[in-house]
């Protein structure tokens, strides 16, 4: 079966789906956050009024878990300082100001021959040395993905191109205009990580990509390759759930893919490798949907550290006084406070709404209609989650599987009575981690 | 030129530049609210509420009027001493009222509909906290307080239709009657035993029976249910475990296919499998636990029917499993997907 038990069928709003990917002006400056992937920060290895090019390693790797950060744009380093970010409020980051040239590093890529002769070890370390982490949102470094370890072999690899986020159309772009470098940075993965299978798991709404992958795999000389049609539904691209859909293999509470031999890779992510490898470029820029209230949306591809205020204009602006502004998509995404964030290399979206686009209905009693508990993809119970959380009966909720929850934020949509469920249970995860973990 | 076009986008901006709204996500709603869930369930049970009216004339209206506006009266005058928001518009005290005229006969004083509604309203909802607190049902509780009450009266017959003028026992009161049933004609789907007075599974059907005022047409309730079905309001797991429960076990302890279909169209069973036990607030939240619901009204239902001195066991098997709901809720708890045996997962 190519879908998982629960989930929800939102209004999909894909409206800039079948616009061509464009690319944005050069930004007169960018803002870098040395935090722009999960695990420990890069380090600055620039200084104010050093002057960079693109593809500039400006921040080294803080650690294993970690990958650096290049200048996106040529010209001077502006300043190091604390600025907006989009998940983490604020924090340091390097500021760029744009010479206007966009002069390069230069850049090495490998041949199809050199390619062939990379031993799995120098696959990774070219891939962590180009900044890439999973742009699908989490942004967790790649390399880490694919070394897993000796007692964990890796036999299936997933390619994500289910992009179940209503509005948000970059993956599905990426997949129509650049199939050729996915799959080739996807068929770079299955080596680095030595598996059998690989499934290319795309959700039915998007049938021109599946007619583009269908062909592509057709011609192609990959062996072990299968196109998976995922059905219609939120969250299908949730990394559990696709491991699911695709293999049948529930990876454990608390555990990664890797414990049941997967490794999921987004469709951006893959292109990135492509790119790293076969160009020897950085991960300077990235596709991102601008959609929702402005006037025109649009997929572009931006470099990183442009400002979603920048995009925005782009699009014409938006069509009445912001109300939200979110960065990523409707469901998981996260509400800004200013237009002033980056872009960094997990943001999929910038998504605008106005006052019509938000829901007034007020929160009532919950009424025990168990839609959270139907549509829960995890099988936790939300409403008894959210009413631990709200009694600070934090160890309870962690007894109850609060831990598990992804967030993907199924049951507060289905919610008819409007109880801010994730919004608790990230509340009680929070103090669980804070109060009752250790001690 | 450029400064023209430069100024209303300032102009703009500056109107943006009021504080974004934060809050967590997801950043969409479904449409759906308590609000419309309620009133659409009163919209599902029009049909019920039009069949009543269309067998037992205006008396039936007054009886539905008067529930509905006890209810409502009651919530909002409780709601205005205690100081909170009234919130009767959310549908659900209109809800109570109608469901629980749908359980009354045509034939009850009007005084006894409204003490029912009161009832309903301040001790099986407001004692218990207001909306989605309530242990039991309110419309049965409601009901359950009349029968304790007024027996009597809630046993009085409305005569079936103008031209009628007997006045006629319900089918189930009838099976009680006859200890003994002979052979059925089941290709006919008549019953020789019982002539005249003993309705036919059609009629029965379409509700020409007599019985509680919104109980007599199963295919108004099943109208109604599927328009519930449709819109995603029910799941399948508590009328369906109910109603195939109690075929199930009538088939079994009378060992006879006609009877079995007799007990599925009469009576409350199709009312309050689809509506009743199928209330969210009194009912089991996990998938399990609705099974485990369903099937034990099924039971409740089939034993009380069967072997109890009352011709109807609907309304006490929802109430009797009301009261099981937490522990149902609590011995079912799903485990979460990828759950590892405890051994090892800790």
């Amino acid at each position: 079966m190519a879908t998982f038990i629960g989930g929800i069928h939102p209004q999909y709003n894909k409206l800039s789906a079948s616009k061509p990917a464009e690319t944005a002006p050069l930004p007169a400056q960018v803002v870098l956050p040395l935090s722009q992937h999960i695990g420990a920060p890069a380090k600055a290895v620039v200084a104010k009024g050093d002057t960079v090019k693109v593809g500039q390693v400006i921040a080294e790797a803080g650690g294993f878990v970690s990958v650096p950060i290049h200048a996106t744009i040529s010209g001077t380093v502006k300043e190091i300082a604390t600025r907006p970010h989009p998940s983490k409020g604020r924090s340091p980051a390097i500021v760029i100001e744009s010479d206007g040239e966009d002069s390069w590093v230069e850049l090495s890529g490998c041949s199809k021959e050199d390619v062939e002769k990379l031993t799995v070890e120098e696959l990774r370390s070219i891939i962590q040395k180009a900044g890439i982490v999973g742009l699908g949102g989490a942004a967790f470094p790649t390399h880490v993905k694919l070394s897993p370890p000796k007692d964990k072999p890796i036999d299936v690899v997933i390619l994500n191109g289910a992009e179940c986020e209503p509005f948000l159309t970059c993956d599905h772009c990426l997949m129509l205009e650049m199939a050729e470098k996915v799959l080739s940075g996807f068929e770079l993965v299955k080596r680095s990580v030595d598996a059998d299978k690989a499934y290319v798991c795309i959700e039915k709404n998007k049938p021109d990509a599946l007619k583009a992958f269908t062909k592509l795999l057709e011609q192609s000389t990959f062996s072990g390759f299968e196109l998976v049609p995922l059905d219609v539904k939120y969250p299908q691209g949730a990394e559990k759930m696709l491991i699911y859909a695709a293999s049948g293999r529930k990876v454990p509470t608390g555990g990664l893919p890797m414990d049941v031999g997967c490794v999921v890779s987004n469709v951006g992510t893959c292109k990135a490798i492509h790119e790293a490898v076969y160009e020897g470029k950085p991960l300077v820029e990235r596709a991102v949907t601008v959609t929702g209230a402005v006037k025109e949306p649009k997929n572009l591809v931006v470099r990183i550290g442009t400002s979603a205020a920048e995009l925005l204009e782009l699009c014409g602006g938006a069509r009445g006084p912001i109300r939200k502004l979110i960065g990523g998509g409707p469901m998981m995404g996260m509400a800004q406070t200013t237009s002033e964030i980056p872009i960094i290399k997990g943001s999929s979206g910038v998504l605008v709404q106005i006052e019509t686009d938000i829901d007034d209905a007020p929160e009532r009693p919950c009424i025990k209609c168990a839609k959270c508990v139907d549509v829960c993809p995890m099988d936790l119970m939300p409403s008894i989650l959210g009413r631990l959380a709200r009694k600070d009966r934090f160890q309870e909720a962690a007894n109850a599987h609060v831990m598990d929850c992804f967030e993907c934020g199924s049951c507060a949509y289905s919610c008819p009575s409007r109880i801010p469920l994730v919004h608790w249970i990230k509340h009680a995860k929070n103090m669980f981690n804070k109060t009752c973990k250790g001690g | 030129m450029a400064d023209e076009k430069t100024k209303p986008v300032k102009a703009e901006k500056k109107e943006e530049d009021e504080p974004y709204i934060l809050s967590t996500s997801p950043h969409v709603r479904n449409p759906e609210t308590v609000r419309s869930i309620m009133w659409d369930v009163v919209l599902a049970l029009i049909p019920a509420a039009a069949a009543g009216v269309y067998f037992f004339g205006a008396d039936a209206l007054l009886v539905i009027l008067t529930c509905i506006v006890a209810c409502v009266a009651t919530e909002a005058a409780l709601q205005t001493w205690f100081g909170k928001p009234v919130t009767v518009n959310d549908g659900s005290a209109v809800l109570t009222g109608l469901l629980l005229a749908l359980t009354l006969s045509a034939g009850v004083p009007l005084w006894m509909a409204a003490i029912g509604g009161a009832f309903a309203i301040v001790v099986a909802k407001y004692a218990f906290g207001g909306l989605g607190y309530n242990i039991f049902n309110p419309a049965l509780t409601g009901r359950a307080f009349l029968m304790a009450s007024w027996p009597v009266l809630m046993a009085a017959r409305m005569p079936l239709g103008a031209a009628d003028a007997v006045t006629r026992a319900t089918p189930l009161a009838l099976l009680k009657v006859y200890t003994k049933i002979p052979a059925v004609d089941a290709t006919t789907g008549a019953t020789p035993l019982t002539g005249t007075a003993f309705p036919s599974l059609l009629d029965m059907f379409w509700g020409n029976i007599g019985g509680m005022l919104g109980e007599t047409s199963a295919a108004a309730l099943l109208l109604g249910a599927a328009y519930l079905f449709y819109k995603g309001i029910i799941d399948w797991r508590i009328p369906f475990t109910y109603v195939g429960s109690v075929f199930v076990l009538m088939l079994v302890l009378t060992q006879d296919l006609m009877f079995t279909e007799f007990h599925v169209l009469t009576g409350g069973l199709i009312l309050g499998a689809f509506f009743m036990a199928t209330d969210y607030v009194s009912s089991p939240i996990t998938k399990r636990g609705r099974i485990v619901f369903g099937v034990g009204c099924g039971l409740l239902t089939a034993v009380i029917r069967q072997f109890g001195g009352l011709p109807e066991g609907v309304m006490y098997s929802i109430l009797i499993m009301n009261g099981f709901t937490p522990l149902i809720d609590r011995l079912t708890a799903p485990e979460p997907f990828g759950a590892v045996p405890k051994e090892a997962g800790d």
